[in-house]
């Protein structure tokens, strides 16, 4: 069935939700070939919706993310023998409902993408990928598990994908589900009827460093768009607002959270991403295992580093780092105003030698040599407040 | 937001307002809707000669760096410093405190090429037309 969401048709790809963004009057740019909200004037701009999210509420289609299933065929454990394989985060932790970020990476233990790993059931497993490679990872999981005792399913056109960010997310979709949120860790997800439709999948994950949900919905315009309408009028008393990439961009940035073909790519290895934390060699062999292995004996030719804007001026994605003398000694991945901190930030690969705190680093802004310094990640940290129990005021 | 008819401007989404041999220049309306909110403003400095369709500055908002390019030659008298502090008065008043430079003319006849206020009207128009599209 052709949802006219392959690359194969001219122009741009669109989510089920299209439609209604444009009704919205959302501002659109072409995001890795897809037609998307970059932010929307009735939610007054950026500002606002990054606001939103980190106060209150906001909502973001991410439908243009992919989803490939990777379920046991004939002998139990052949899922997750191929998950394995292919990740570098160790799955066989992960319990039924609980997901984890984890990466795919190429022998030489540089990216293909970055992904959150849900174990859905027994040998069961629901893999969310970037919305940019979703053709190469597909076709890197099917190539990569041949003759391996598994059936993988490109799941990437199923769904409408909405992630609800905030501190009231929890508020808003608890309106909308019999499924008890308060039961659900960071991190780890249920299935539960929303807005009618059961056996949805929720998951407490999300781009933004705050609490907040992602809700799998079928992706039927209809039923997108009456889910979208029904989020909002739930959301409606806490202020709820339709975000875009334009924030989803400042929030995942402010949060030390990597973009794929920025922090991460095929360029770059596990450690000099600094995604130590995620990559378990002792779970045994994957692909990019022995290249890592080899890399960390040779030790890092570049780090990547938090910087903050000392001079007037804005580092921005693919600018280059410069030592006092004017040498090139990098390059910033992302970089912006930073709503939340009233900064300029930029997340930068530098040599070793420079990742201390306070290191002057400059940055090129358009000809001119501009003083930034190494600063500690992430630029914000959420608070978290204790989960409510009985008898207990919890501050909001 | 009207299109003042005592402006010309460039296809750069740049306004010009000629007093006597002395220009102001601003970007529209248009410009600033396109860019999103102004974070950041670059201007040159006074005496700063600056060349017709040469940058002379950059606009910024959060998620976009927008170069300004001179709709005339000539050389800044005047910047308009509260830009740093309130950026965001190129988005609430593009054609008025939100203006960017004044320049000394070299050669007001250049002003020729620029468009007046209905032929930037109907540039833009076109411009929203193939946006849409």
């Amino acid at each position: 069935m052709d949802s006219g969401n392959s690359p194969a048709n001219s122009g741009l790809r669109k989510t089920a939700l299209n439609a209604l963004h444009k009704r919205l009057g959302a501002k659109m740019v072409n995001f890795g070939g897809w037609d998307m909200p970059v932010e929307y004037p009735c939610s007054g701009g950026l500002m606002c919706e990054h606001r939103a999210a980190r106060g209150g509420v906001g909502v973001f289609d991410v439908s243009h993310m992919g989803d490939i299933r990777i379920h046991g065929a004939k002998k139990p454990g052949g899922a997750l023998a191929a998950v394995q394989q292919l990740t570098m985060n160790d799955a066989s932790k992960l319990a039924i409902g609980q997901a984890q970020y984890s990466a795919m990476l190429y022998p030489n233990g540089t990216f293909v993408d970055d992904v959150i790993v849900h174990r859905l059931g027994e040998d069961d497993y629901l893999l969310v990928i970037n919305a940019g490679t979703r053709e190469k990872d597909i076709s890197w999981v099917r190539e990569n598990t041949k003759g391996m005792d598994c059936v993988v399913e490109d799941l990437s056109d199923a769904y409408t994908q909405l992630a609800i960010q905030g501190p009231r997310a929890v508020d808003v979709l608890q309106r909308l589900t019999d499924a008890k949120l308060e039961t659900i860790k960071n991190y780890w997800f249920t299935h539960g009827t929303v807005c009618g439709l059961a056996n949805t999948l929720i998951a407490r994950t999300g781009y933004t460093g705050e609490d907040g949900f992602e809700i799998y919905v079928p992706s039927d315009v209809t039923t997108s768009e009456r889910v979208w309408n029904e989020v909002f009028a739930a959301g409606k008393e806490f202020g709820i607002l339709a975000c875009g990439l334009g924030a989803r961009n400042t929030l995942r940035l402010e949060s030390k959270m990597a973009l794929y073909e920025h922090e991460i790519s095929d360029k770059i290895n596990v450690w000099e991403a600094g995604l130590d934390r995620y990559c378990h060699l002792e779970k045994g062999e994957f692909i990019g295992r022995d290249a890592l292995v080899k890399s960390k004996d040779e030790g890092l030719k570049r780090a990547l580093v938090g910087l903050e804007m000392v001079e007037r001026g804005i580092a921005r994605d693919g600018y280059r780092c410069l030592d006092e003398s004017g040498n090139e000694i990098g390059v910033v991945t992302s970089g912006s105003p930073s709503p939340t901190l009233g900064k300029n930030i930029a997340l930068a690969y530098v040599p070793p030698s420079m990742t201390g705190l306070g290191t002057a680093v400059f940055v090129e802004i358009r000809g001119q040599k501009c003083k930034a310094q190494v600063v500690a990640t992430p630029f914000y940290k959420r608070v978290r407040t204790p989960r409510a129990q009985p008898g207990m005021a919890v501050p909001r | 937001m009207a299109y003042p008819t005592q402006f010309k401007y460039s296809k750069d989404h740049e306004w010009i307002e000629v007093k006597g041999d002395v220009a102001t220049v601003g970007i529209t309306d248009y410009a600033q809707g396109e860019l999103g909110d102004v974070v950041f403003v670059e201007l040159p400095k006074v005496g700063t000669k600056v060349a017709t369709g040469k940058t002379f500055g950059s606009v910024e908002s959060v998620k976009a760096v927008s170069e300004i390019y001179a709709p005339a030659s000539g050389e800044v008298v005047e910047a308009n410093g509260a830009l740093v502090q309130k950026p965001e008065a190129i988005n609430t008043d593009p054609h008025t405190a939100g203006w960017l430079i004044k320049i000394k003319l070299a050669n007001a006849a250049e002003l020729g090429t620029l468009m007046d206020a209905a032929a930037y009207e109907a540039y833009i128009a076109e411009k929203k037309k193939e946006a849409s599209a």
